[in-house]
């Protein structure tokens, strides 16, 4: 819902371009939250220093490792971008630092910004106009549509059928409890304190298994790493853009032109795949291409899916071979490119027993097929993490770590022999968070419960 | 019919069961001219079902009631038979009181006050029409042509709307309790706009004492000490008669399998919907086959009368089978009935009709409480009449309305819920739909509710300030706990080892020493030598207090939150088909039941978080065009 006075964090630079990211935090708390986490050399105080100005030190977790070195920058109100207090932290280690670092924010008080939500606030404290605010609503929906499709949709169902198993645990437990407090006068027995312990007991743990599987949903999270390869111009980067929709690598006819390896997230029906687009493999005279060419070689060994380019209009060249030979056992779909000036047999014999595709990245030939050959990847080198519920979401981690902090206080109640009022406080604490992960939690559903389950009334 | 000019009120109240009742004390008290209707004179305030007040939930309804100024809990006080507080194993929040009723003299009791009240005028007329002018109530006409002129009507027409009496395969039309049913007023509804649902709801048999074999059914006591209802009180004389438990058995099972196809609501007589937690006994036996028996209690009606209330044996079979399947209960087996169990349907409005100040959206200073929007229950009702009351007096006044949010009583809970969700079935006040229960406990009923009460002029200045005198000596007890620290001395730690909790080995305050869950303060009393002057009403409020302490600020910072929302108010002219990004059902939902504020907004069922946030950004974008245009 919306509460417009608690503290909010995001990453609000685009995942995956250069090497920093932002983590904006914006709110009443924005301070005191970055200063729980944020160690300064000399051990200067975050609170104590001036209005826009900018620190150097470290990301400290609760356990005292150092998650990412960073600047931190502190704006206060009102002359920010939401009008709020705002931190923003730039974090330099990659992301998944950045993941942990933004994990590590949300647990010390913030909470996850939804779509659009800062834009909203700033709205709401008059920083922008009415134009831009037109914005907001499209964003929100934008991203509904997204969570709606189907690849999402089907790891979501895994999820949400197990935390349903576990919400459903947690409702039988409530219903039992509460049938008691409803109609004392019925010979219905109250549950007692080993059956709470009991019950308790394996909420948490199964909350802690799936807790667990936030590690193994890596591949969901960081992306299916996927590198393009090929010589130089046989239209990489161009792939690259096509898969992107945007001109966002540079392209040129001059072989050898991009240098560095730019990351880039794409989003394939819902699934993040992270696109490596290295340059050329070629032996380099150039000592800059040359570096270029054995991080490309590099990021072919590290990426769960190559796709190997070459120009389908000339028959393969002693560089191509070379390159062939480096990617031989490797996961490859090869595709041949350049369609749009023509196809040679002899191109088209090379590849017959392989997993090839004709493209065009300059007449977008095919990319809806090359994007439907990654999904399948995905799917298939997954299968074990998409047929188990995974966790994949920070804020899906976020209800978890709530629900398992309100089941271990429930535990601690029932054992320090508090009254069952309390506790059941701490239960419904846990159901409502896994509710919010699968859809509201509902007061109603424990009164059907309730009733479909004992026999009672007048 | 021939129509006459009887007379002009300020306010006429339709009904005068236990709604009725309260909207016309509240009305009257605040200086309206009040006109009270009823069928019949002798069931004023008449209970035609259990012979008890209060329970879960209905308790904390009750002390609310008083705490505002209502006469719920001093009439019960006056009349009942035996008083227990229920679930106090369970933690102070779900202590509940209920007391068992002399029905006859709750009735009477009732009355007299009714009667004796100023500005209250009450009449036995059955009303079969209103008076509507543009759109606003006018007046009130009755079905011998009387025409009272009024301001405000409010409507507690309890069960009597088209009341149908079904026995088995027996039907007619009738109100509960044999009394006549009202069969114009709801035609005349519908004429006006509202959607009329059909409900049912039942009771079960009265039999004689005489019949009953006692010594085979267990006797069950109230509390030796009983607790008052109502605030005013500082005690109550002691009444304590028993109610007493039995069993049916497989014979009682087989009697009703036998006669299912006898059953009104197997053969599909019954058309409106029941509530889930007062089935009627053969309802029990065929969801619940393999259950070897099922409680029932007997319960006495009063002390003057030989009749008794069998809880748990609600049926709408035949009078045949009904006699037959209770003598086959231990203790039952020379029963014999004096009333019948009967099942009852009804006409209701459909209150998501209503504004959260229970007037009609459809008629202004139309209201409407009790059993005709859709709840169930003496208590249930007599809040919202209560709620009517004060609400009609404040629109004749121009004021704002009283409107109790879901964080401040059970009473908003009740009215939110219904106004906000509708009901299928006759809707029950259970503590399990009140998110913030740890605040609202029926112990902290006056300190929460009593300024409302006089702010709106129902409650005198005296008892408040009493009020804020007791807030006062609990928070000084509180403060003062704070400092009497116990050694660690043998005498201490046998004392807290005794309890089963951990001996201390360093001083310790009582209050750092009263979190713990196994000490009270009868035990550490000898250890604090300053509280001989201390209130003994006050110790379990300061108990508690501490006990749940820092709960309890949990729940304030939740309510602050959710308080963010419900202080947002909506406009009432805003036409939801013209907000930017409101998906079409959300728009047809909020242009239908236009919510109060934004809280509510978002509880309405089809309105989605992203609906909640394009009517933010609209409401932001209009005031800023307002503030433009100034």
């Amino acid at each position: 819902m919306l509460y417009y006075r608690d503290t909010i964090a995001a990453i609000s630079t685009p995942t995956g371009y250069g090497g920093i990211s932002i983590i904006r935090v914006s709110g009443v708390d924005a301070f005191e939250v970055v200063n729980k986490i944020f160690r300064r050399p000399g051990g200067k105080n975050f609170l104590e220093q001036g209005k826009n100005t900018i620190h150097y030190g470290h990301i400290i977790d609760e356990e005292g490792n150092i998650l990412d070195e960073v600047l931190v920058s502190k704006m206060p109100a009102p002359h920010t971008f939401t009008a709020e207090d705002v931190a923003e932290i730039n974090c330099h280690g990659g992301i998944v630092a950045v993941r942990r670092v933004l994990e590590l924010v949300t647990r010390m008080g913030a909470r996850l910004a939804q779509p659009g939500e800062f834009t909203k606030r700033a709205f709401l404290n008059g920083r922008i106009d009415l134009s831009q605010a037109e914005a907001i609503s499209d964003v929100i929906t934008a991203k509904t549509n997204l969570a709606a499709n189907a690849a999402i949709g089907q790891l979501t169902g895994v999820l949400s059928e197990k935390i349903n198993e576990i919400k459903q645990k947690i409702l039988t437990l409530i219903s039992n409890v509460e049938v008691t407090i409803q109609y004392p006068e019925y010979d219905i027995e109250d549950v007692t304190n080993e059956e709470l312990l009991d019950s308790l007991r394996e909420i948490k743990h199964d909350i802690e298994k799936l807790l667990k599987t936030y590690k193994q949903g890596e591949i969901l999270r960081e992306g299916l790493k996927v590198a393009i390869c090929g010589k130089p111009n046989v239209g990489k980067s161009m792939m690259l853009n096509a898969l992107l929709n945007e001109e966002k690598a540079i392209v040129t006819d001059i072989a050898g032109t991009t240098r560095d390896i730019v990351d880039e997230y794409i989003s394939l029906s819902g699934l993040p795949v992270r696109i490596i687009d290295t340059a050329g493999i070629r032996e380099a005279g150039d000592i800059v291409e040359r570096i270029g060419i054995d991080r490309s070689i590099k990021a072919a060994n590290e990426a769960d899916l190559v796709l190997f380019l070459c120009d389908a209009s000339n028959p393969l060249d002693e560089e191509d071979e070379k390159i062939l030979e480096i990617l031989k056992d490797k996961n490859v779909i090869y595709i041949l490119n350049k369609t749009d000036l023509g196809i040679c047999d002899e191109v088209i014999k090379r590849f017959e027993d392989k997993v090839n595709l004709r493209t065009s990245a300059l007449t977008k030939e095919n990319i809806d097929v090359l994007e439907e050959m990654i999904i399948s990847q995905v799917l298939s080198n997954n299968e074990d993490v998409m047929s188990n519920a995974v966790v994949t979401s920070v804020r899906h981690k976020g209800l978890l770590d709530d629900a398992l902090r309100s089941v271990s206080q429930a535990l601690d109640c029932v054992s320090m022999g508090y009254e069952i009022d309390l506790i059941q406080v701490d239960i419904n604490d846990c159901w409502a968070s896994l509710g919010n992960i699968t859809g509201q939690a509902v007061t109603e559903d424990i009164i059907d419960e309730i009733f479909a389950n004992f026999c009672l009334g007048k | 019919m021939e129509i006459f000019e009887a007379g002009n009120y300020d306010i006429v109240v339709i009904g005068a069961g236990h709604a009725g009742v309260e909207a016309a004390l509240a009305a009257a008290r605040k200086g309206k001219k009040t006109l009270l209707l009823t069928l019949h004179l002798d069931a004023l305030a008449m209970m035609p079902c259990n012979p008890s007040i209060g329970g879960t939930g209905k308790g904390h309804l009750v002390r609310e009631i008083d705490a505002l100024g209502g006469e719920m809990g001093k009439n019960i006080d006056k009349t009942y038979i035996q008083n227990k507080m229920l679930n106090t194993a369970k933690g102070a929040a779900v202590h509940s009181l209920r007391a068992q009723a002399d029905k006859e003299k709750y009735r009477v009791e009732m009355k007299k006050v009714i009667e004796k009240t100023p500005n209250l005028e009450l009449k036995q007329q059955q009303a079969v029409s209103l008076v509507v002018e543009d759109g606003t109530v006018k007046g009130v006409i009755t079905q011998t042509g009387a025409k009272y002129d009024c301001k405000a009507v409010i409507i507690c027409s309890g069960t009597y709307l088209k009341g149908k009496i079904i026995i088995g395969t027996t039907s007619y039309e009738g109100g509960p309790g044999g009394l006549l049913p009202a069969n114009y007023l709801s035609e005349d509804l519908k004429k006006h706009g509202f959607d009329i649902i059909r409900l049912k709801t039942g009771t079960p048999a009265r039999v004689n004492k005489r019949s009953i074999d006692f010594s085979k059914l267990s006797p069950q006591y109230g509390d030796a000490v009983p607790t008052p209802f109502s605030f005013d009180n500082e005690e109550v004389e002691v009444r304590n008669v028993p109610c007493y438990l039995g069993y049916t058995n497989e014979k009682t099972h087989e009697v009703i399998r036998q006669n299912l196809h006898r059953s009104p609501l197997y053969s599909g007589m019954i058309e409106g919907v029941g509530p889930r937690y007062c089935p009627s006994f053969e309802d029990k036996v065929v969801r619940f086959a393999d259950k070897e028996r099922h409680q029932l209690f007997v319960e006495p009606e009063g002390l003057d009368t030989d009749e008794v209330y069998i809880q748990g044996m609600s049926s709408s079979l035949p009078e045949d089978v009904q006699l037959k399947f209770m003598r086959t209960i231990e203790g039952f087996e020379n029963v014999e009935i004096m009333r019948s169990a009967y099942a009852i349907e009804y006409d209701a409005i459909d209150p998501t009709q209503l504004k959260l100040s229970l007037e009609t959206r459809l008629v202004k200073g139309l209201f409407t409480a009790g059993q005709i929007n859709g709840t169930s229950g003496y208590e249930e009702a007599a809040a919202q009449g209560l709620i009517a009351g004060i609400n009609a007096s404040c629109y004749i006044d121009g004021t704002d309305p009283l409107i109790l949010d879901r964080s401040t009583s059970y009473i908003g809970v009740l009215i939110d819920d219904i106004v906000t969700k509708g009901t299928k079935e006759p809707y029950r006040i259970m503590t399990s739909r009140v998110e913030y229960r740890l605040y609202l406990r029926q112990d902290n009923a006056d300190r929460r509710l009593t300024r409302l009460g006089y702010e709106y002029g129902l409650v005198s200045k005296e008892k408040y300030e009493r009020v804020l005198k007791k807030e006062e000596d609990i928070n000084s007890q509180i403060e003062r706990l704070k400092t009497v620290k116990i050694p660690p001395t043998k005498e201490v730690n046998e004392i807290i080892s005794s309890r089963g909790t951990s001996p201390i080995s360093g001083t310790m305050s009582i209050y750092d020493l009263l979190k713990r869950p196994q000490l009270d303060y009868s035990c550490l009393r000898d250890f604090d030598p300053e509280g001989g002057n201390m209130d003994e009403k006050l110790i379990p409020l300061v108990e508690i207090e501490i006990k749940y302490e820092e709960y309890i600020k949990k729940q304030y910072a939740q309510i602050e939150k959710f308080r963010q929302m419900e202080t947002r108010l909506l406009p009432e002219d805003i036409d939801y088909a013209t907000v930017p990004n409101l998906r079409l059902e959300a728009r047809d939902k909020l242009n239908r039941q236009r919510p109060h504020n934004l809280g509510q907004a978002g509880r309405i069922s089809g309105v989605s978080p992203s609906d909640i946030s394009a009517l933010v950004v609209h409401l932001a974008k209009s005031q800023r065009e307002d503030k433009n245009e100034d």
